[in-house]
């Protein structure tokens, strides 16, 4: 019932905070001692629901079923923070304060991840990201509340950038989304172009949000001869550059796309006509081997046959370690003390259907191996969904910024 | 200096020609709009919606109806003016005789539900829709760029679309009927033209025309729910710089603005989102009521 009220609601997108009053009904107390409480915190209703939004809260209530009848009961809250950290804040500080919730999931959008991390460590709870980008959750912004699960920029720069470079692709030219997350992305993988050996032709910065057209850009980055055109965008501004560069034979003539975020639900935007050849790096594909595939089956079809992002792996992976250190804690200590749940899933080696085997370090970075992937052409795609193939994989100790590069307090000692 | 004029050439063409691609959208995007202001009074700021809806519309026609290209892009117009009547009749209608700003508030509502409910039922991140056979294949060799054959299309099929719109309403007796309706109501009802239905029927056009540009840009922007939304502020612009309710004016500034927008992205990309409002602000200064609107 409230869930259908809320998706009817969600249509009208309205009044800033009425999924959060939605989320947080006023008649429900406070939640039980042992009783844990998760608030999945993402876009409902914008450019990133299709990659986190309700399969994210399909993946949550998935882990808490595989979680169920072991000694805890856990409830789940949602709500859309719709890409603005102002709302995301007050979000979480209601959820925090009012409605006893004890860890908040997912996230997107690196602005009010920030936000929300802050909050977090100020109420002592736990913060769980999976859906944002920037690697200052475990860098400069870090905290002893945080962990930062499926991918961040760091990570995409790294893996796409310096395969490319080894690839033959020497020469860049990017296409940059003219915003904080943009520039980020651009200099992180100009960083290891040059690195590697590689060179930069040049680059533009494109209005953000609103541009709809970038064929002028994409003619401007052709004159360059680069052999590489960066994509340091995402979401639809992603989709539009892959669509026209498409259309204007850019690929055709053997200039290569990098795209610098680029998830699954981008690409069945785009179509495998479109996509193809377009390479990326993703820490999770539905169909890289038996667990991933046994689990997409048991979160089952999203929004309608969708199968899940990386985010929405995450949000999965990210619950399931909670509630097994929640568990190994008792829920009474465990809603005491968010700081000491993230230090005992630290502790912990990490194992999940989703990711495999991993571990947490020490500033909350969750590190799992890194896949750079090729869009398959529509003759070698065998059916729905499948998208990939692999071109190339980062050990997990290598996929990340180093510890000590990132500049975290809680590693300084 | 000579060779230095011709690489600024150089690179000034192809951005030339893609502003005009550009400018093609927002002409036809502001003659709906300029057709229903005209009339109606009414600012239609479902505009963005109804264009997205022409786009979802040519997708749909395709993925359960299998129905291509060529057909939507007379089908989708019809089906979505069809709904234009709907609304028209049963809320817009309702306005007339209230200030501009209710109307504006109700057609900005109803975009916002409109795309809320797309967004529910497709997600946000968009469909893939393809360019017609005849129109897709390798770009055309211009010499100083290539260019694909559905962008050269894009800009016949606005021109002529924007011809036609201004031919109607300039040059035949039911434009005629409508532009005396715009001035004086009631006369034109006590000669017998029943003025309520041409009044619908133009909303219908309006949007309509929205529609049909909605299934030119499938093929080119990603189809997603919020296509509408993202160019509808710089047609607005377009439409306040064009003069409100001039055809002619909605029609030359939309390519010319397509135009110096282009050009921006050359010189300065960063501002060529900005550009158009700059001119609105010149222009409004300078002749309040638009290049081509009388004060």
């Amino acid at each position: 019932m409230a869930q259908d009220r809320r998706s009817l609601l969600k249509g009208a997108a309205a009044a800033a905070l009425v999924p959060a009053a939605l989320a947080g009904l006023p008649g429900r107390a406070r939640a039980q001692a042992n009783t844990l409480k998760i608030g999945v915190l993402n876009d409902q209703s914008g450019t990133y629901r299709d990659l986190s939004g309700p399969g994210s809260v399909q993946a949550v209530r998935q882990a808490v079923a595989e979680m169920a009848g072991k000694g805890i009961q856990v409830e789940v809250v949602v709500a859309d923070h719709q890409n603005k950290p102002d709302v995301g804040a007050t979000i979480a500080r209601q959820w925090f304060d009012r409605d006893g919730v004890d860890a908040v999931i997912d996230v997107p959008t690196s602005s009010v991840a920030l936000a929300v991390a802050a909050i977090a460590e100020e109420k002592n709870k736990v913060f769980i990201n999976s859906g944002a980008g920037t690697a200052d959750l475990t860098g400069s912004q870090c905290n002893a509340n945080t962990i930062h699960w499926t991918y961040d920029t760091w990570m995409l720069a790294h893996s796409t950038g310096a395969a490319m470079v080894k690839a033959g692709g020497d020469s860049w030219f990017f296409i940059t989304a003219d915003y904080a997350f943009g520039h980020a992305l651009e200099r992180d993988t100009g960083e290891f172009v040059k690195a590697q050996g590689g060179q930069l032709l040049g680059s533009i910065r494109t209005p953000f949000p609103g541009t709809t057209d970038f064929s002028s850009f994409l003619v401007q980055a052709q004159r360059s001869r680069a052999k590489v055109i960066g994509l340091a965008n995402a979401g639809a501004d992603t989709i539009n550059c892959v669509k026209q560069a498409a259309e204007f034979g850019i690929t055709r003539r053997g200039t290569k796309l990098a795209g610098l975020l680029v998830f699954i639900s981008d690409v069945h935007a785009l179509g495998l006509k479109t996509a193809q050849g377009l390479v990326l790096t993703e820490t999770f594909y539905w169909d890289m081997n038996d667990r991933t595939r046994a689990l997409t089956q048991r979160i089952g079809d999203i929004d309608g046959g969708r199968k899940p992002t990386m985010v929405q792996a995450g949000c999965y992976a990210g619950t399931l370690h909670y509630l097994k250190a929640a568990l190994a804690m008792g829920a009474a200590d465990a809603r005491k003390s968010g700081a000491d749940v993230i230090a005992r899933m630290k502790a912990m080696p990490t194992d999940d259907d989703a990711f495999g085997q991993g571990s947490i370090r020490a500033d909350g970075r969750k590190i799992h191996p890194a896949y750079l992937f090729e869009v398959k052409s529509p003759e070698e795609s065998k059916g729905p969904w499948d998208y990939y193939k692999l071109l190339q994989t980062t050990a997990a100790e290598e996929a990340f910024r180093p510890v000590a590069a990132g500049g975290c307090r809680l590693t300084r000692t | 200096m000579l060779e230095d004029l011709l690489f600024q050439l150089e690179l000034g063409l192809p951005q030339v020609v893609l502003g005009l691609v550009n400018g093609a959208f927002y002409a036809l995007l502001s003659l709906g709009l300029a057709v229903i202001f005209g009339m109606l009074n009414v600012i239609n700021f479902a505009h963005g919606a109804q264009f997205m809806m022409g786009a979802f519309v040519a997708w749909m026609l395709l993925n359960y109806g299998g129905i291509g290209y060529w057909p939507a892009l007379i089908l989708a117009p019809l089906i979505v003016g069809a709904f234009g009547v709907v609304l028209e009749r049963t809320m817009i209608s309702r306005l007339y005789k209230l200030d501009h700003l209710y109307g504006l508030l109700l057609t900005f509502g109803m975009a916002l539900i409109i795309e809320g409910l797309f967004r529910n039922e497709f997600g946000s991140s968009g469909m893939p829709y393809s360019p017609p056979e005849i129109l897709s294949g390798p770009p055309i060799d211009l010499g100083f760029m290539f260019l694909p054959k559905y962008r050269l299309w894009v800009v016949v099929a606005a021109l002529v679309m924007s011809l036609t719109t201004w031919l109607v309403i300039e040059k035949t007796r039911l434009g005629a009927y409508l532009r005396a309706a715009t001035e004086n109501a009631a006369l034109v009802q006590a000669f017998g033209v029943n003025v309520p239905r041409m009044v619908t029927l133009t909303y219908a056009a309006g949007v309509a025309l929205a529609a049909f540009a909605g299934v030119l840009a499938a093929p080119i922007y990603s189809v997603n729910p919020q296509m509408g939304s993202s160019l509808i502020i710089v047609v607005f612009a377009v439409v306040v710089i064009g003069g409100m309710g001039s055809i002619l004016g909605s029609v030359v500034t939309g390519f010319g603005l397509g135009l110096v927008e282009g050009l921006t992205k050359v010189v300065y990309p960063e501002a060529s989102s900005t550009v158009i409002f700059v001119i609105m602000a010149i222009v409004l200064l300078a002749r309040p009521a638009g290049l081509f609107g009388r004060a």
